[in-house]
């Protein structure tokens, strides 16, 4: 079912509606494209599935469009994207070269067509080759952390980034020398969506009793792709630390994406790693399980979300929005969306998160009052009305480069 | 009298990000002062625009990032201390800003103290669009009608954003009142402190002040 603006409005209020309105209407009809290598999968999916209808409902014409590519090229932006995060990785001319002749082949093929175009991560970065011949305003869009990037690999990415007229990047952190305005714009979460919206405890039940988790007992969960950036393995670690005095169960849940090549081997370390535990549940799961996802989270005592990088990490507000405490690694967009302390807690280790883990075992209020301070949190920051308006702005702001304040009346 | 009506103005704002970032007080001071006006405005007052459930301890960014990354607890209650309401520009706001931390670099051994890798400062500004928000009002009853039912965003615009960032001797609030022959109520909001409340408080200070005005 599509949400209508009246449905969030029961959400966010009608003030914030009524701004999203007024910016739409001096938008004046342009439209967005927004083009990303996957359809399914992962965060930014996930996203413009919604977004582009929220947009569109407002009166900006909106489209996605998905670039092609073959496994190899899509291993190569996999190692990219692991290099950008700041992990080693060798990356060679050949790969380059991969990268470059895909390029030229969406080159060929794609059409572009919005009056802004906004190209999500470095997969399809190279399309700003066509700005030569169509004009338009164009976007490059950074869901990745790159603060401490592999300096081979960001100059690469950097000769294509420094020919947009701007850069969105999610953190203050990810900001880069560059020669074009840099905007912040963090991710955001559907509230209405499949995963995120209320459901009846009778679902959640069904779902725990179909994975075989037991409800009466504490359910630790970290919902995300099988990718050694979200240390999966030093979530069991953390698990194990803490079942020598309490007792607990493990859900390690996630799907895999067609632009993920690493995800079955991690898949693999993970399965040996939880051995014979039957209290470690792992769950690969299909782009299709959005409703079972949602459930495992609101099942759930405690959420991990204990990445070594993350360029947002929109599990975090995803379980905040359902009032649960949340433990993060203190990397990235986790940093913006878990106030420590206050909505749960950042970690450095495995043996960090097993002590805030036992910590929240033991105090149900401290649970409570966390859970509480997340939604509320996510209310006023991180929900996908927010994230609309903020692309509007991104799209006037071309408009006026140069002008800290833009009268619009 | 007669006079214009006055437009209440509301804004939205796109946050920009420098690239300049600070791991130690020499490194903030260096780059306080080549950042934009704009740039100072926005760490020193885009938090009384946010909402908060859990108040934050310090509204500037500064004195937050001297606390918790450098543990500079002494500095950070002074950059916190500084009297925004005394301030008339950005200009002045900048040199007090950098006045206190050079004050504070002379007398500290501390001074290279570098924060831990990913706690950096890192400098922002804001990119703001201004748009009109509700009817006009023509006269001081439909004014104070109007205020209550105005945004946080519109309350920040023309109380701290007009006064500061737009360098105008008062809120705008008052420079109309005045203009309207209301000098009394005029002063009095002008007389309000709105970094000691927050928006909404000061929403519904400046709507008390209008019932009690109008009711005489």
């Amino acid at each position: 079912m599509n949400a209508s603006l009246l449905d969030y409005q029961e959400i966010v209020g009608k003030g914030v509606i009524d701004e999203l309105r007024t910016i739409a209407d001096r938008v004046n009809g342009r439209s967005l494209q927004n083009i990303n290598s996957t359809a399914v999968g992962g965060g930014v999916a996930e996203i413009l599935t919604r977004l582009v209808l929220m947009l569109q409902e407002l009166g900006v014409s909106s489209t996605w469009d998905v670039i092609k590519g073959d496994q190899a090229f899509f291993n190569v932006t996999k190692a990219l994207h692991n290099a950008l995060h700041g992990k080693p990785e060798i990356i060679t001319d050949e790969m380059l070269e991969i990268y470059r002749a895909t390029t030229e082949m969406n080159l060929k093929i794609m059409q572009i067509t919005g009056d802004v175009v906004l190209i999500h991560d470095p997969q399809p970065a190279g399309l700003i080759a066509f700005r030569k011949e169509v004009g338009k305003r164009w976007l490059w869009r950074c869901h990745i952390d790159v603060s401490q990037p592999q300096m081979q690999v960001w100059n690469f990415i950097r000769t294509y980034v420094q020919q947009y007229d701007a850069a969105i990047f999610s953190m203050p952190d990810f900001a880069q020398q560059l020669p074009i305005p840099q905007f912040r714009i963090a991710a955001s979460i559907d509230p209405l969506s499949d995963k995120n919206k209320p459901l009846e405890k009778h679902c959640i039940e069904q779902v725990l009793e179909k994975y075989g988790i037991d409800s009466r007992r504490p359910i630790l969960t970290q919902i995300s792709r099988f990718d050694r950036l979200k240390d999966p393995l030093g979530v069991i670690e953390a698990y194990r630390l803490v079942r020598r005095r309490q007792d607990c169960q493990l859900v390690l849940a996630g799907g895999s994406a067609p632009d993920d090549p690493e995800g079955e081997a991690v898949l693999s370390e993970v399965h040996a790693a939880a051995a014979e535990d039957n209290d470690i549940h792992v769950l690969l799961l299909p782009p299709s399980s959005d409703l079972e996802i949602n459930a495992l989270v609101r099942g759930s005592t405690i959420v991990m979300q204990k990445s070594i990088r993350e360029g947002f990490g929109l599990t975090v507000s995803e379980a905040s929005w359902k009032k649960k405490p949340v433990i993060g690694g203190a990397v990235g967009g986790i940093k913006l969306q878990i106030i420590d302390g206050v909505t749960g807690f950042l970690v450095f280790s495995p043996e960090g998160a097993a002590n805030r883990i036992s910590q929240l075992l033991r105090d149900r209020r401290l649970r409570e009052r966390m859970g509480e301070n997340g939604y509320q949190h996510v209310r006023q920051n991180f929900l996908m009305t927010r994230h609309a308006k903020d692309y509007m702005l991104a799209m006037l702001a071309l408009d006026h480069p140069g002008e800290s304040v833009v009268n619009l009346w | 009298m007669s006079v214009e009506p006055f437009v209440f103005r509301t804004e939205a704002r796109l946050v920009v990000l420098t690239g300049r970032r600070a791991r130690n007080l020499p490194e903030l001071l260096d780059q306080l002062t080549q950042v934009s006006g704009s740039c100072i405005f926005y760490h020193t007052h885009y938090l009384y625009l946010v909402q908060h459930f859990v108040k934050p301890r310090f509204y500037n960014d500064f004195a937050n990032w001297a606390s918790h990354s450098l543990q500079e607890e002494r500095l950070a209650e002074q950059l916190a201390a500084i009297d925004l309401l005394a301030i008339t520009s950005i200009r002045e706001l900048r040199e007090s800003i950098i006045a206190t931390l050079r004050k504070h670099l002379e007398r500290s051994p501390n001074m290279n103290r570098e924060c831990r890798t990913g706690d950096e400062f890192h400098f922002c500004e804001a990119k703001s669009f201004i748009m009109t928000a509700g009817p006009a009002a023509r006269d001081p009853a439909e004014f104070f009608e109007q205020i209550p039912k105005v945004s946080n965003a519109c309350i920040h615009f023309h109380c701290f954003e007009a006064r500061l960032r737009l360098e105008k001797t008062t809120n705008d609030f008052s420079q109309w009142l005045t203009a309207a022959g209301e000098s009394s109520i005029a002063k009095k909001i002008d007389k309000l402190n709105p970094y000691a409340m927050t928006l909404d408080e000061l929403k519904m200070s400046i709507a008390k002040l209008g019932r009690g005005h109008l009711r005489k």
